[in-house]
This record gives structure tokens, sequence and C-alpha cells, in this order.
């Protein structure tokens, strides 16, 4: 990687926000490298400057007694309005949760517990495009984001990064499926996000084969005593050829 | 929930962050009295919507209204200024050798300046991280960012700063300014 390359781990390094990997790595860069430690010395300068130069500005006093005192007289109506809306929010949430429940029972009599750990999988990727909710740990490096894994789970993810097939890593994160805390892995594909799921194979949450949800597909396969299942509005074949790219790893 | 209830949460949640409101909308808007205007316009936005806010990072929370009325305020009362929000032009690198500041920790009038020349978008990222000491995630959060895009803001931002400190002070802002 070169220095230019290395401008955003630079300022990551500064704020504090690279993971212990990240930092060793960059530390390790910077012993040798001195126009990094130019420019972060410059940087630091600067940071400090911003923060300890006073520039942090208080509320004028008095104005927040007198927000504070205008906020009453507008809330009467709202929240006597609000309360109503609670009322039809709560009939409606016991109808949907009744609606559910039948659902989940006739889920688990009929077609086992695979749909639910599916809409599970497809709900924890919803969850990640969120803004800010993607990744804990931002790499397209392999090797920092696989022992960035080291003692967060009782397994070791894959950790693959699959640029020269089109589908880069970007990072990882970890991630609760139906209770359970599982690796997961983000890969790009095109502008799409591909979440890449892996927990310990065996328990009750096994899944496999594919499927569709919400527009989202998935697809579930073993391996090594894994669960792994990939999520995304990618094409069902897009998930296949990275199914592909995992199992001839 | 009555409202004396809600209000008390309000109080306890959302108001410990009253000043945080208001540093962001005075950097952003460059004017401590428009400040005052737009944050009290967040803070009531905040209290209607309080109702949506669960649990959590309330400060980012106020955060995200403050930024979004302040963006509102100055597309309606300065349309001529640049509010665009970070873009990929923005983000196009142009790093050079690093200058050596000849500022000191404590010229606060030419740091603030500088931080005034900036971009709304920049001086945005850089008051939430220094000033307020937000994490990327939480700057993410309010700007609605991913990521990625606050680590190149911030580094692109950190260059213009100091681009503008080693630059003399030109007197053509200071009209800008005066026009505002």
């Amino acid at each position: 990687m070169s220095c230019e390359q290395r401008t955003e781990h630079l300022h990551a390094y500064l704020d504090g926000e690279l993971d212990a990997a990240g930092t060793l790595q960059f530390e390790r860069h910077l012993a040798g490298c001195a126009e990094c430690g130019a420019t972060l010395a410059a940087e630091q300068k600067l940071q400090k400057a911003l923060q300890s130069g006073g520039l942090y500005e208080n509320a004028p006093k008095g104005l927040r007694q007198r927000v504070a005192a205008s906020l009453p007289a507008l809330a009467e109506p709202r929240v006597r309005s609000t309360g109503e809306w609670r009322w039809a929010a709560l009939a409606a949430a016991c109808l949907v949760g009744a609606f559910l429940a039948l659902q989940l029972f006739s889920d688990i009599g009929g077609r086992s517990r695979q749909s639910i750990v599916a809409a599970a999988v497809v709900d924890a990727h919803l969850r990640s495009l969120q803004p800010g909710h993607q990744a804990d740990v931002i790499s397209t490096d392999q090797h920092t984001v696989k022992p960035w894994f080291d003692g967060k789970l009782e397994i070791a993810p894959p950790v693959r990064d699959f640029t020269a097939d089109g589908f880069p890593l970007t990072g990882g994160r970890l991630d609760v499926i139906h209770g359970r805390t599982v690796a997961a892995l983000v890969y790009g594909r095109r502008k799409h996000v591909v979440n890449v799921f892996v927990w310990k194979a065996g328990g009750d949450e096994s899944l496999s084969g594919a499927g569709e949800q919400q527009g989202y597909h998935w697809l579930a396969w073993q391996k090594d005593g894994l669960n792994i299942a990939a999520v995304s509005d990618v094409s069902a074949e897009d998930l296949k050829a990275l199914k592909d790219l995992f199992l001839k790893e | 929930m009555p409202d004396r209830e809600e209000r008390a949460r309000f109080e306890e949640w959302v108001m410990p962050h009253f000043d945080a409101a208001f540093n962001l909308a005075r950097w952003m808007l460059r004017s401590r009295a428009d400040a005052e205007d737009v944050t009290q316009e967040a803070i009531l936005r905040a209290y209607r919507f309080f109702g949506n806010f669960r649990a959590g990072d309330a400060r980012a929370w106020l955060l995200q209204i403050v930024r979004n009325c302040c963006y509102t305020w100055l597309q309606k009362n300065r349309p001529t200024e640049d509010v665009s929000e970070i873009s990929e032009e923005y983000l196009k690198d142009d790093r050079g050798t690093p200058e050596s500041l000849a500022i000191a920790a404590h010229e606060r009038e030419q740091l603030a300046q500088a931080l005034e020349k900036l971009p709304t978008a920049f001086r945005e990222i850089l008051v939430l991280r220094e000033l307020e000491g937000c994490s990327y995630k939480e700057i993410a959060a309010i700007t609605a960012k991913p990521i990625g895009t606050v680590m190149s803001a911030l580094a692109r931002a950190r260059q213009q700063l100091r681009n503008a400190l080693t630059k003399p002070a030109a007197p053509v802002v200071k009209e800008n300014r005066l026009e505002l």
C-alpha cells in the first residue's frame, strides 16, 4: 500500500479509530516512512490547536431558559393527540402480534425454523445498511479484518478478499442473528453491499438453501463446521458466484 | 405517558446537549445570533419528534436535527453560499507535503478565521470531530454518510484547513462575509 493510500489510515490513527491490528500495522509503516511521520506530526499539531484553541462556544446565558420556557405551551395539545395515537398504535400492534404469532406457529408446525432464521438474516442485512452500522473494522485487507475477530467469537470466520473476482472485502463487524453473536463480513459488488454472516454449525439456527425476502436474496451453506449465509440485493447468480469463491478456498 | 413525564425525559436526555447544539449551529452558520435562532428551532423540533427517540445516543440524535436545521436555514437565508454536502468533487485528493504550521496553539482568531473559510460541510465535520469529540461512527450517524466518506472528508477538511492557515488572510474573504 502506498503512502497516498495510507492517508485515511493516518487520520484514523490520529483519531484513535484504528483497531489493534490496524494500529500495529500503521506503526510498523510509520517507523520506516519519514514522509508519513512528518504528515502525522503536522496533523497532530493541527488537532491539538483545534482542540485546545478555545473554539468551543457555549450557548449564551439565558438562551437555554428561554428555549426551555417555550416548550410546554407548544407541547400540551400535541401530547394529548399523541396519547390517542398511542392507543391506536397499541391496538394495531396487538393485531400484528397476533398475526405474527399465527405465522410463527404455522412455521414451526410446517416448514421448520429455516424461514425464521432466513428472516433474521435478512433483518440483520437491512440493519447493516443504516448509516454507521455496516462495519466495526473497516479495511480491504483480509489480514486486518481476520485478526479483528480474534477472541470475539468461538469461531474463526474465513475472511478472504475477492477483489480480483469482483467482490472486494470492505470490512467486518459482529452482528446478532436470532440471539446468537455472529461474524459479518462485508463485501462490495458494484454499487451494492453483500453481507456474509458466519456462525457455528450444529445449533438450532442452521440455514441452507436459497431464498428471497423483501427483495433481498439469501444463499446459505455449510463448510468446515460453519454456517455461512450471504445476503444482498444483488442477483441470485452473483451470490452463487460468491459462494463458489468461498468453497474454492 | 403524561406530558410531565415526557417533559422530564426530554430534560434529562436532550437538554444536557444544549451547548453542543449551539456550538455546532454557531460554526455551521458562522454567527452567534443566527445560531441562537436555529438552536431554538432545533430544540423545538426535537421536542416535537421526541416520541420517535427511544433510547441511545441523544447527542447524536439532537445534532442530526441541528445540522438539518442549519442546512435548511442556510439554503433559505444565504442562497449564494456554498452549502453543498460532501461530494466526490470535495474529496479529490490534493495532498501535498505537510506545511509546517506557523500558528501557536492559542491563536484562536487565526484558527477561527481559517475554519470559517472552509465549505460548510467540512467545517461541520471538523467541529463534530475536534470540538465535539464525536467518533467516526457518531459523525456518520449525524451526517447520514457512510463511515468511508466521513474518513475521506475529514482528511480533506484538515488538508484545507492547513492550507487556509498557511496562506495569508485574504481580504476577499472578509468582504464575502460582510455580504452575508
